[in-house]
């Protein structure tokens, strides 16, 4: 057991907490029978403090490979084992994860708490498509497992419950057969949200995987200017399968201390993002890459999340319909710009339809920006685009949100009343919570 | 022939990486024995599915003297021969407590020393008449170097374990069985949790990694990380006066 100061990715909130690691899933029940409240913690990627309690049991020692089946193409794993390490298994035996956030360092358990979204979610949908099974255990201790036929209410609640139902402590994933560790790739710069999102609808029926970086400091015409990368898993380019099917390495460039403040003004990252989308000199480039780049570019410099300095930053990450989402998205974007409240990365995608009762998609287009919280007026700022977001019929994202007040929220989940039925009759105590979720009204 | 190696204490997580690199660079199987050793199927699972290996687990409890002579039987029949034992298992114990209650120092001695040696007896035995090159890895501590008032009960049991070993090393030189002494200094795991006063702390991944080199090496004694071996001559070296005025 540890006394320490936690934090998401975005370093902001910070909570002191005492952490208590489960080295076997026994020590999952002994903890939960010592009382008070608690929360299941992955590897914090989530931005905001979703993954913060004062107190909290961290997955991260219940890491093991319980199964694989190759003839069904299933695997099932502790909570507590990363997609890097899951990969590191996967990949040389033709397997790969079905869905996939744009970083490898999660927990499964943590993925699955947060039912996240890939580059392929318009086709594929969030991960909860690709689970079997989940092994929990109950805020009284009991053990047991959940599946669309089995207990539905709590398989339904605990994917996107954001470990407000139970702790996982295993799982049982539904795996994609790839050939190859390649992706074929193609980029294209497009000169205006408009025609990025032309792209994506041109090619969409082509290629399971597409996102679009945005440069959103560019204003005036150019606003929206994005290089947009589409991709799917390669065909093998040779017959030898050690040479296709190679794991990502491991290792990173890392920022070894916190970048003071003013480093990141609104003019280097301007400059940043200028050189990102002029680096590509032609319109329109197919290459063949690693999954690695393809899926976690930012992986390649640990802790990037420094660059923001001490006081940390904020991810806005939103979803709207499609109907008018275009002019919603012009205006959150210019609003965004005119307060030069930089964006270092804006990633654009699309989403299809989705399931669950506190789902983050919905068909149409989500926007996701880092901002910097020089100070807190930008907290006041957020809550007015939410606003925007609210009225155009969209949401905001649990595993990104720090900031987000409890009525703003409660008018973009309608499936709460639902989520907060089955939280009652599994958790009639509300032993499980998280400073997100009391600030949510979710425990 | 397969190549199999018995770890007992296989819940300390040394004793886990010390078996996840025999599996998976030095091809061995492995035989995982401690208490409650059912607890210790999701660790086996993954070693076998990563590394193609097989895990065993054998129930085992250092403090039951009786069954310890059964030991190499028991790990032969559920898994067939090994030819390196490891014993990782130990306990720290509460030093304040077994200065009042004897259940308490009875405890850090006999699961340090008493079953430690006499398990090594039987295990040395059976490597013996096995007749084949062995070895056998055991684990002391830095903390056998030298008494201290803060935790001689558990820095002695220790100590009389490296002086178990080294005479278990000299009567076995003769019959192709290697015996490493390690003594760590501080690791990174449930013992030490939330202790106060660590420093250097190591991980359990480095400690194993060096303990397989120096066991392929064949040295004698390691310590682990190894500048410990110059903290300890330096400790070692101060003398007892001026020790006893340190308060350590
Ligand atoms: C660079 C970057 C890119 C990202 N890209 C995407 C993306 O493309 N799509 C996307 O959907 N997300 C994305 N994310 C968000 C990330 O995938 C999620 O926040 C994920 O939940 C993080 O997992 P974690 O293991 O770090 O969990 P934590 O952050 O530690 O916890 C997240 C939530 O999961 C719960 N939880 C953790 N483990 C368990 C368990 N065993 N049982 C029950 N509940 C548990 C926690 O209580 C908490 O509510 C990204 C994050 C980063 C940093
Ligand atoms: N951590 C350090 O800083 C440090 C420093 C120097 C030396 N060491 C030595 O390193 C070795 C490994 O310890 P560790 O650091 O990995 O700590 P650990 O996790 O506490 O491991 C010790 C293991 O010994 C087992 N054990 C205790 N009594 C037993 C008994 N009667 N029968 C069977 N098993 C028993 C425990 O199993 P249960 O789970 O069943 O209790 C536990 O898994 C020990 O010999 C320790 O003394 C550690």
């Amino acid at each position: 057991m540890g006394h320490r100061l936690t934090s998401g990715w975005g370093l902001y909130p910070t909570v002191t907490a005492h952490v208590h690691t489960a080295r076997l899933p026994v020590h999952l029940k002994q903890l939960l029978a010592a009382g008070g409240t608690w929360l299941p913690q992955g590897n914090c990627r989530s931005y905001g403090d979703g993954c913060l309690a004062p107190q909290v049991v961290s997955m991260l020692a219940l890491n093991h490979l319980l199964d694989f089946d190759p003839s069904r193409g299933t695997v099932r794993a502790q909570a507590g084992i990363t997609l890097d390490d899951l990969l590191r298994f996967l990949v040389p035996r033709g397997w790969f994860l079905p869905v996939t956030p744009g970083t490898k360092f999660p927990t499964l358990g943590g993925c699955l708490a947060a039912d996240v979204h890939g580059k392929n979610h318009h086709l594929d949908g969030t991960l909860r498509n690709f689970v079997e099974q989940l092994d929990m255990v109950l805020a009284d201790g009991s053990e047991i497992s959940c599946s669309p036929q089995d207990h539905p209410d709590l398989f339904r609640a605990t994917l996107g419950g954001m470990g407000l139902t139970g702790i996982i402590y295993a799982a049982t994933l539904r795996l994609r057969r790839i050939e190859s560790a390649f992706i074929d790739m193609r980029s294209v710069r497009t000169g205006s949200l408009a025609e990025a999102v032309q792209v994506f609808s041109e090619t969409h029926a082509n290629y399971p995987y597409s996102v679009a970086w945005i440069d959103c400091l560019a204003r005036g015409r150019q606003l929206g200017r994005a290089i947009v990368m589409l991709g799917d898993h390669a065909a093998p380019a040779s017959d030898q399968p050690d040479r296709e099917l190679t794991v990502h390495r491991s290792g990173s460039v890392s920022v070894p201390f916190f970048l003071p403040g003013p480093t990141l003004n609104r003019w280097t990252v301007k400059a940043f993002n200028t050189l990102y989308y002029h680096r590509q000199w032609r319109r329109d480039v197919r290459t063949r890459v690693h999954y690695d780049p393809f899926f976690y570019p930012l992986d390649a410099i640990g802790n990037w999340n420094r660059i923001y300095g001490r006081k940390g930053f904020l991810q806005y990450q939103f979803v709207i319909p499609f109907n008018n989402g275009m002019e919603v998205m012009t205006d959150i974007l210019e609003r965004i710009a005119a307060r030069g409240a930089a964006s270092f990365l804006a990633v654009l995608k699309t989403m299809g339809p989705q399931d669950g009762l506190l789902a983050f998609p919905m068909p149409g287009y989500t926007l996701a920006l880092d901002i910097r919280r020089s100070d807190d007026s930008i907290i006041p700022f957020l809550r007015e685009l939410n606003e925007t977001v609210i009225a155009a019929g969209g949401r905001n994202y649990l595993a990104k949100d720090a900031i987000m007040p409890r009525d703003q929220f409660e008018r973009m989940y309608p499936g709460l009343e639902e989520f907060r039925r089955i939280k009652r009759t599994v958790d009639p105590e509300g032993r499980f919570k998280s400073t997100q979720s009391a600030r949510l009204g979710l425990s | 022939m397969t190549r199999r190696a018995l770890l007992l204490g296989a819940k300390s997580p040394i004793a886990q990486e010390l078996a996840s690199r025999l599996a998976s660079r030095h091809d061995y199987d492995v035989i995982l024995a401690a208490r409650n050793s059912m607890q210790l199927a999701p660790f086996a699972a993954d070693l076998s599915l990563r590394t193609g290996r097989r895990a065993v687990l054998l129930e085992f409890d250092a403090l039951d003297t009786e069954a310890l002579a059964r030991l190499p039987e028991q790990a032969r029949a559920v898994a067939g021969d090994f030819d390196l034992a490891v014993v990782v298992f130990g306990y720290l114990g509460d030093q304040r407590r077994a200065e009042e209650q004897a259940d308490e120092a009875l405890r850090i001695i006999n699961t340090n020393y008493t079953g430690a040696a006499l398990v090594l007896t039987h295990l040395a035995n059976y490597l013996v008449q096995r007749g084949q090159p062995g070895g056998i890895i055991g684990i002391g501590s830095v903390a056998g170097d030298r008494g201290r008032g803060s935790n001689y009960v558990y820095g002695s049991a220790k100590g009389a374990l490296a002086l178990f070993l080294q005479g278990l090393r000299n009567r076995l030189a003769g019959n192709g069985i290697h015996v490493l002494t390690v003594k760590p200094g501080f690791v990174d795991t449930p013992m030490t949790e939330g202790l106060d006063g660590l420093f250097l702390v190591a991980s359990p991944e480095r400690v194993a990694r060096d303990i397989l080199a120096a066991y392929h090496r064949r040295r004698n004694v390691l310590y682990t990380p190894w500048f410990w071996r110059y903290i300890m001559l330096v400790i070692r070296s101060i003398p007892e006066r001026v020790f006893k005025r340190l308060h350590l």
